[in-house]
């Protein structure tokens, strides 16, 4: 029979006298736990797609703390405001991130016409909500890759991205980029929506619609997906509050705040209400993100359903001279854009505050206290854009 | 009950043909509407520099008294400040996308 291993041998890390003891931790006969280890965890991580990293104390399996850092991957866009003009910036707002990309032009382009007092044309508008939306579906059925890669389960991955791969071919056949549209200007849009173009656009959403349904079926009741997120990272109403979450983080634990109830774009002629969930687990954060791939859909129907015709873009002259706050809501929650201008073409300062800058604290409040192999699933359910966050 | 679902999913799709193309075996089909790359049109350009001044990353590089356009396809990122830009029409966006390249070359129009 094998001997147990003890202390001493992990503690001295003779591994030749491990592998010759029995595996199973129940028959070692010290009992005492193994002591406090840092593991680093990232910034290069199977499950990660973008760099963050954590030390995380472990005792035995249990996580006691995550430290984290971040600003592997800061590019300076924020000091360009001064090298680029106010037109020009569109498109490095654009690129703030790779995956929410339409958005952050939106916000911008809102924020400069709010200082420059633009009336931008309502079918402007509508087209906007429509991108942004399309925007919503596409990262919406990205994370939800993620999250099943991250639970291990392979097929659905794929199964999640071949969806995907159908809004984006939507988004390019209607803007002509993939994930950065371009489509967004001071002032309204590029491009128009042709009406048979529109037409396809809702056969083919209704087929995308189909098979979501599949796909979120699985995720929300297949029981290998459920043993890893019930329950895991539960973050109660009154934490998500005073942490300061935003987006699916913040409205699965039961609070119903959406930056779209504020009306920007054409949602204030639309009718929608935010998704909530009061378990605030793993699980509901997962489910508030499936629910919106359809509320999304919805929202699409109901925008080119009431389309107006007229103008895409309106003329702007003149250079933006003031200080304002915009906020609108991404996929990942609420972004805030603070730009400030001197009546020059180059803006004197501009400031993003990420969503996924908001929901790090929240992070590294679930992560203490759970399973070392529950520490991925946790990391994605905030949805981490990193990219985003450092700038 | 939901065993049964990814069942049906992974059956499914076992029988359907594949979503995924073989590229490069198969040429990517561009849709239509898509951005691709610049296409000159010689005729009708006056030199007028305009596009290369408005181009954000400085892709394209309009030489007046050669009469000359050159653009580095790798810093192009098509967004069409150039097309938009230009007084007469002698710039537009082709739906076929860039090929890859090993040098930096700047391509002259």
């Amino acid at each position: 029979m094998l001997p147990a291993y003890t202390v001493e041998m992990v503690k001295a890390g003779n591994m030749p006298a491990l592998r010759a003891c029995r595996e199973t931790s129940a028959l070692v006969t010290d009992t005492s736990p193994m002591p406090r280890t840092i593991i680093p965890f990232g910034p290069q991580h199977p499950v990660l797609p973008e760099p963050v990293h954590l030390d995380l104390v472990v005792e035995d399996e249990k996580v006691l703390e995550a430290r984290p850092s971040i600003g592997f991957i800061h590019r300076g866009l924020e000091k360009l405001v001064e090298k680029k003009d106010y037109v020009e910036f569109v498109y490095i707002a654009e690129r703030i991130c790779g995956i929410c990309s339409f958005i952050h032009g939106q916000t911008y382009c809102q924020a400069i016409e709010t200082i420059m007092n633009i009336a931008v044309p309502p079918r402007a508008l509508y087209l906007r909500t429509v991108w942004g939306e399309l925007s919503r579906i596409h990262s919406h059925l990205l994370w939800l890759g993620l999250m099943a890669d991250a639970v291990g389960f392979e097929s659905l991955f794929m199964h999640s991205w071949r969806v995907r791969e159908r809004v984006l071919n939507i988004i390019e056949a209607t803007t002509g980029g993939r994930v950065i549209f371009g489509s967004c200007k001071i002032g309204g849009v590029r491009r128009d929506i042709a009406a048979d173009a529109i037409k396809q656009l809702l056969v083919d959403l209704k087929k995308i619609e189909q098979d979501t349904r599949d796909i979120t079926n699985v995720f929300l009741n297949d029981s290998s997906v459920k043993d890893r997120l019930c329950g895991v990272g539960v973050l109660s109403r009154q934490d998500a509050y005073d942490l300061g979450c935003v987006g699916p983080v913040l409205r699965a634990s039961g609070v119903a705040q959406d930056m779209r109830q504020l009306g920007y774009a054409a949602f204030k002629d639309l009718d929608f209400a935010p998704i909530t969930r009061t378990e605030g687990d793993s699980y509901a954060r997962c489910a508030v993100r499936c629910q919106e791939l359809f509320q999304s859909m919805e929202i699409i129907r109901q925008a080119l359903a009431k389309i107006p015709e007229g103008e895409i873009a309106v003329k702007v002259t003149g250079n933006p001279n003031g200080e304002v706050l915009a906020r609108t809501e991404q996929p990942r929650g609420e972004v805030a854009y603070c730009l400030k201008a001197n009546g020059s073409k180059n803006l004197q300062r501009f400031r993003v505050r990420t969503p996924t800058f908001a929901n790090l604290p929240a992070m590294l409040k679930m992560l203490p206290g759970c399973d070392l192999a529950d520490v991925p699933v946790l990391v994605l359910t905030i949805d981490p854009c990193i990219s985003c966050t450092e700038r | 009950m939901a065993y049964f679902q990814m069942s049906k999913l992974a059956l499914k799709w076992v029988l359907a043909k594949p979503a995924t193309s073989r590229y490069p075996f198969e040429p990517r089909r561009a849709l239509p509407g898509s951005r691709g790359t610049l296409v000159f049109s010689k005729d009708t350009c006056v030199y007028c520099t305009v596009c290369a001044k408005k181009c954000p990353t400085g892709a394209l590089v309009v030489n007046r008294a050669h009469k000359k356009r050159t653009i580095d396809r790798l810093l192009c990122i098509t967004c069409g400040y150039c097309v938009e830009a230009c007084p007469k029409k002698s710039l537009s966006l082709g739906t076929p996308h860039a090929t890859p390249a090993v040098t930096k070359d700047r391509e002259s129009y």
